[in-house]
């Protein structure tokens, strides 16, 4: 019997630190499964081999900083039957999306000796701001367990199983004490999408957000409950200005945390 | 006259987006150009206002092949500007930590990276088919190191658990003992890489680089220890500025390290090992004498055995500290008050070579001023020096064949274009 043509895999990258497409390389157990059972078509971290599209399943790493990104991933959501961003970057703009709320301009200068051969766009943003997105996966970096779920799954044609409760329902399930209300430890739990494992409770340390806003975050509630413990507000508007600045709920937040300070 | 142009569009298995140029004419090479397209992230730009306590996690996000690294010259510069010394266990556990980045990510580009050069596949996933062996040894390494940064640090990438001053959680004794069985196998595997490395098919080349490296007083390095050169540098961990410089080099338009008054160098395994050869232990260093590495190295496609040796090291490293370890009563000293404004730099062996971090602290401990210096930066300029003696005394190789053969000289040095916090965009070109 020949066989059947196997799923085309494309993995892609664009302003990003390369972590969430490690942890492709980074499931040691299952890698060789996973090349068995797709032809990895484009994946120029890992191989020199490029076929061309279109791709079956394409994994996009990274955010839109440059006018030739904007052009690049239209071209990739073209070529592929499936579209699935991977991590913070590429979901929300990532940390780079600090600049969001800055002068890039004067970024340049600050980091530059010669700012004007810097081509960048004023703002870093997500991958489904510019087009269609399947799937979002979550995290800085993401889960290879979540990885390995959504593969499965889009090349499986069903829809991924994953969590959309917040951290501190897995902290629960893992019987961490809470580090906030036992601890007074800042901790952004509550109104962050489950998927790390809570690790950061497990170690001692409050959730800094990296697997960016659950569906229904009650955010001022618990900027109120930062403030009780006696953060500044613009600590707790750090907090919300990480790896998923940009998101728009920790955006809004991290704009409230402030915004309230000088309220009557 | 006859012109002839080289040029790689996009760098395959590296990490980060590259391109190479080289311009020929008649039998001179014109110009060679390692170009970063990396587009740029601004870190040193954010970073300021930011809290010092915030850098580690921040800076990991430069890289996520080697985070460790980011986070240990990010909390040690945070800790010379404070005034504080972390010693004791947490120092150990640091180096324990690192020893897992090292394993990673010198395994990651031994077997998945680097072999497949030498034995004529486009990635190891296809060299898998004829070396199933290799691949799977490699695999199983790989992630007993990411199995020591879980550990210690929560998660392989992005560790958690590091904060300035040490951990936020300290793992009993227990935890670290349970470890040991999966580093004494790790120990066969990395054996078994070495002479695998070894075995493979060299070029004979000698380069005439001038190495730097950390050089401590008795450990091979890792956080600590004074900037040293081969041809005579010798200054204290945090003075990077003293005798080195970045520069925009017009032709390039790309910052390049340099040392103050002209001249590349060359950071990384090749260079530790150069420097630092005394400082293995014994196993590690009679692997090396066994496999024939020469005393310093100069041959850059050996890098790929002197990764392995220093796998060796960073596993014999790992079970030293794990065998001596006490947990300490506090797994983070606590950050004095900064009563002034205060400037702190530290330079630690990232897996691909020295990272250099300097932060001005103003008031409430808030960044006014960053600076970070990433190995492949420093590399740069040497790689475009290799390069070019490459092209040299292989023009009568036809494109394609010489083409590779440049894709395989910059793989040599395992250049990690993400961590281009300030490299520039190349392919704007004046007239």
């Amino acid at each position: 019997m020949p066989p059947a043509a196997k799923p085309k895999l494309g993995v892609f990258k664009f302003a990003s630190c390369d972590g969430c497409q490690l942890s492709v390389l980074d499931c040691e157990d299952e890698l060789l499964a996973i090349a068995g059972a797709v032809d990895v078509a484009d994946f120029r971290e890992a191989s020199k081999a490029v076929l061309e599209g279109p791709y079956d399943l394409s994994l996009v790493e990274g955010s839109v900083t440059t006018a030739h990104d904007v052009e690049r991933i239209k071209e990739i959501r073209a070529q592929s039957k499936a579209l699935v961003t991977i991590g913070a970057c590429a979901t929300s703009g990532g940390i780079q999306a600090l600049r969001n709320f800055a002068d890039v301009e004067e970024y340049r200068r600050v980091v530059y000796a010669r700012p004007e051969f810097i081509a960048t766009l004023a703002t870093s943003t997500a991958i489904a701001d510019h087009v269609k997105v399947d799937f979002e996966l979550r995290g800085c970096p993401i889960s290879k367990f979540q990885l390995l779920e959504a593969i499965g799954a889009f090349l499986g044609g069903r829809a991924p199983n994953l969590p959309t409760e917040s951290v501190c329902i897995e902290c629960k399930r893992r019987g961490n004490v809470c580090v906030l209300v036992a601890h007074g430890t800042p901790c952004l739990g509550p109104v962050t999408q489950a998927g790390c494992g809570a690790i950061c409770p497990a170690f001692n340390r409050g959730c800094y957000g990296c697997f960016g806003p659950q569906a229904t975050p009650n955010t001022s509630s618990l900027i109120q409950e930062l403030k009780t413990l006696g953060m500044a507000p613009p600590a707790v508007q750090r907090l919300f200005r990480t790896f998923n600045a940009n998101a728009p709920a920790f955006k809004a937040a991290s704009e409230a945390a402030t915004a309230e300070a000088v309220a009557p | 006259m006859t012109e002839r142009t080289i040029a790689v569009d996009y760098l395959a298995r590296v990490e980060g987006e590259g391109a190479l140029k080289v311009r020929i004419q008649d039998d001179r090479v014109e110009e060679v150009e390692l170009k970063i397209f990396e587009p740029p992230r601004f870190f040193e730009a954010f970073l300021r206002g930011r809290s010092y306590s915030e850098a580690p996690d921040i800076t990991a996000r430069i890289c996520g092949i080697c985070p460790v690294a980011y986070q240990m010259s990010s909390c040690h510069a945070m800790e010379r500007a404070l005034g504080m010394t972390v010693d004791g266990p947490v120092r150990e556990l640091r180096r324990l930590l690192y020893c897992g980045e090292w394993i990673e990510s010198h395994v990651l580009h031994i077997y998945l990276l680097h072999a497949p050069d030498f034995l004529g596949y486009p990635d190891a996933i296809r060299m898998a088919k004829d070396y199933p062996e290799a691949v799977q040894h490699g695999l199983a390494l790989k992630k007993v190191g990411n199995s020591l940064m879980t550990l210690l640090g929560g998660r392989e990438i992005h560790p958690i658990n590091v904060r300035v001053g040490g951990f936020y959680r300290a793992p009993t004794v227990a935890e670290l003992r349970a470890f040991r069985p999966e580093l004494e196998g790790a120990m066969r595997l990395a054996e078994e890489t070495v002479r695998f490395a070894a075995d493979l098919d060299f070029p004979e080349i000698e380069e005439d680089y001038e190495f730097v490296s950390l050089r401590h007083e008795h450990e091979y390095p890792l956080n600590e220890g004074d900037i040293v050169s081969s041809k005579g540098i010798r200054v204290p961990n945090d003075r990077w500025d003293d005798v080195f410089e970045e520069q925009q080099v017009p032709h390039s338009h790309a910052l390049h390290s340099v040392r103050k008054g002209g001249g590349s160098y060359l950071v990384g395994p090749l260079a530790r090992f150069a420097l630092n050869r005394d400082r293995l232990t014994p196993r590690a260093d009679k692997l090396a004498r066994d496999v024939g590495l020469s005393s310093p190295e100069r041959n850059p496609y050996r890098s790929i055995v002197v990764r392995a040796i220093e796998v060796v090291y960073a596993i014999e490293e790992a079970l030293r500290i794990i065998d001596g370890y006490h947990r300490p009563e506090h797994p983070s000293l606590e950050p004095p008050t900064l009563r002034g404004p205060s400037t702190g730099g530290a330079t630690t062996e990232a897996p691909r070579g020295i990272l250099h971090h300097r932060y001005r602290l103003g008031a409430g401990g808030l960044i006014e001023d960053a600076k970070i210096v990433a190995p492949t930066s420093q590399n740069q300029k040497r790689i475009e020096d290799d390069l070019r003696h490459l092209v040299e005394r292989s023009l009568e190789l036809d494109e394609a064949s010489l083409t590779d053969a440049c894709e395989r000289a910059i793989r040599n040095h395992d250049p990690c274009i993400s961590c281009a916090t300030h490299f520039l965009k190349l392919d704007l070109r004046r007239e």
